[in-house]
């Protein structure tokens, strides 16, 4: 992926900044210009919003057939977790015994290394989520 | 609008097709179904093409064009559009041709949906399937297509909407119909143990819930059903066709355990055809994993919640029981070439509507259902034919 393709996400990515809908209050990630629910009524009111950087697992798997950017670390966990905002996410699961992952385990968000750009060794970082202890 | 009919079908065989190429599959589909609706091709005023990614499997964009060439149509200057919709590519070329011809716009349409996905690694269609996800929040975070269907599962066991051991009895059934179809890529019945067995993909799905990587390419030509019977003393009539979208990324949605697109086009597919779910006597629906069978009988109504696993493991769908799923052994045994499959579920409804299915044949079969699925449920199209 292309170095500005990677760093316009950048706040979203390192910060998991949102956005919050001014006039139905609801929150949304990533940001997103209408809110769905108000469309029209939404234009110009879509705040940015920082989410609460905890949740529990909603559901996840363990990733045996990776892609070959991933393939070092396999097998990996991946999960969609229920923010405390209500909000859900998916990203990976780091520093966990595979076999203790499960539905309802409390995490925290950790900012990570994604992924490594071959040509020009730019480094991309995001989130990643952690059990909470 | 004008009620369309299916008055000619074609399909190549699915599966490691090495030595035919993208074009030679997509003419060999369309000259079975041209051939089939006894047309020679100057009858033919619209062409609609399936494909989800030639340009990332063959580096060919274009495939309208390359397409109509090849059919003999581009010096006829017949116009042809290619439709991209993931999955649903095929299902969705379908349904805009139908639209063509119920409008008055087209006559006489030919719809064909292909793909050839063995010409690269595996890794690479890996890699490819995953853009039907949301590739910056979910294939970016290392999450693949298999393990956004992994998670569904997951959440579903969890609820208690299915077992384990009830999912992979989707694979044993789609197997036992793949056996029966000649054009099938596996044409060998499973165990359920081979299904809970095998390696894993992306726990708790292993490859026997998945589709195989396959080449082909099916067809179906269309006119309107008062100018049927000039082609064919057969034709099949379509009795609606509906589509609907949900949300790109699965973490966007509250619910994953149903998918809104399959029961608001359901709903939709229905009320057209003025017909229920219990009139439904065969079924194709889109099993690219075995958990997205188990969640396509509940959207479509065919079984409440909760029930679609035990009746599959009970043998309810299979040919002979309540409702007959897959009887061309769905996406898992007959293979899932992207863009064809949506177009060989056509073609497998109207083998059975004609009464041509053979060893598979469902009796008396009077209305048929395909379910045709983009990425995670974020487009859906269903269509239902009748038998006239
Ligand atoms: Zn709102």
């Amino acid at each position: 992926m292309s170095v500005a393709r990677h760093w316009r996400e950048t706040p979203g990515r390192y910060n998991l900044i949102g956005v919050k809908c001014g006039n139905c209050g609801k929150v949304f990630f990533p940001k997103r210009t209408l809110c769905p629910e108000c469309r029209r009524s939404s234009m110009g009111k879509m705040n940015a919003y920082k989410l609460k950087a905890e949740g529990t697992v909603f559901t996840y798997s363990i990733i045996h057939d990776a892609p070959a950017e991933n393939n070092s670390i396999k097998p990996y966990a991946v999960a969609m977790i229920l923010t405390d905002d209500d909000v859900l996410i998916t990203g990976q699961l780091v520093d966990v015994e595979l076999e203790k992952v499960e539905i309802g385990m409390p995490v925290r968000a950790v900012l990570r290394k994604m992924s490594e750009d071959g040509e020009t060794g730019v480094i991309n970082y995001g989130y990643k989520f952690a059990p909470k202890n | 609008m004008r009620d369309v009919a299916i008055i000619g079908i074609g399909t190549t065989k699915f599966g490691e097709i090495w030595d035919a190429s993208f074009r030679d599959l997509g003419i060999e589909a369309g000259l079975k179904a041209m051939h089939d609706a006894n047309l020679t091709g100057s009858e033919v005023d619209g062409m609609f093409i399936g494909n989800m990614s030639s340009g990332r499997f063959i580096n060919q964009h274009h495939i309208g064009a390359l397409i109509a060439d090849y059919a003999g149509m581009a010096s006829r200057n017949v116009p042809a559009t290619r439709i991209e919709a993931a999955g649903a590519s095929g299902g969705i070329a379908f349904r805009q041709a139908v639209m063509a011809v119920a409008s008055g716009m087209n006559d006489i349409v030919i719809v064909g949906g292909a793909e050839k996905m063995t010409d690269v690694t595996d890794e690479a269609t890996n890699s490819i399937l995953d853009s039907a996800t949301d590739q910056q929040w979910e294939a970016t975070m290392g999450v693949t297509f298999a393990s956004l269907n992994a998670m569904i599962a997951r959440r579903c066991i969890h609820e208690k909407i299915v077992t384990r051991e009830e999912m992979a009895s989707m694979a044993v059934n789609s197997h036992a119909h793949g056996a029966l179809n000649p054009d099938a890529q596996f044409r060998k019945a499973i165990d359920l143990n081979t299904v809970l067995k095998a390696s894993m993909v992306a726990d708790p799905l292993g490859m026997f819930d998945c589709a195989p990587i396959s080449d082909g390419a099916s067809a179906v030509v269309l006119c309107p059903l008062d100018m049927a019977k000039k082609y064919t003393d057969r034709p099949v009539k379509v009795a609606s066709s509906a589509q609907a979208s949900d949300t790109l990324a699965l973490f966007q949605r509250k619910n994953i355990t149903t998918f809104d697109a399959t029961v608001a086009a359901a709903k939709q597919a229905y009320s057209l055809a003025k017909i229920e779910a219990k009139d439904i006597a065969v079924a194709e629906v889109h099993d690219h994993f075995t958990i997205e069978g188990i969640l396509a009988l509940q959207d479509l109504g065919l079984f409440k919640r909760g029930e679609a696993g035990k009746a599959v493991m009970d043998g309810q769908v299979m040919v002979g029981g309540k409702v007959a799923v897959n009887t061309s052994g769905g996406l898992k045994a007959r293979g899932h070439p992207i863009g064809a499959t949506g177009v060989a579920q056509i073609v497998e409804i109207t083998k059975q509507l004609r009464g041509d299915a053979d060893k598979r044949q469902v009796p008396n079969a009077k209305y048929g259902l395909a379910q045709n699925v983009g990425g995670t449920g974020s487009a859906v199209v269903v269509s239902i034919m009748e038998a006239i």
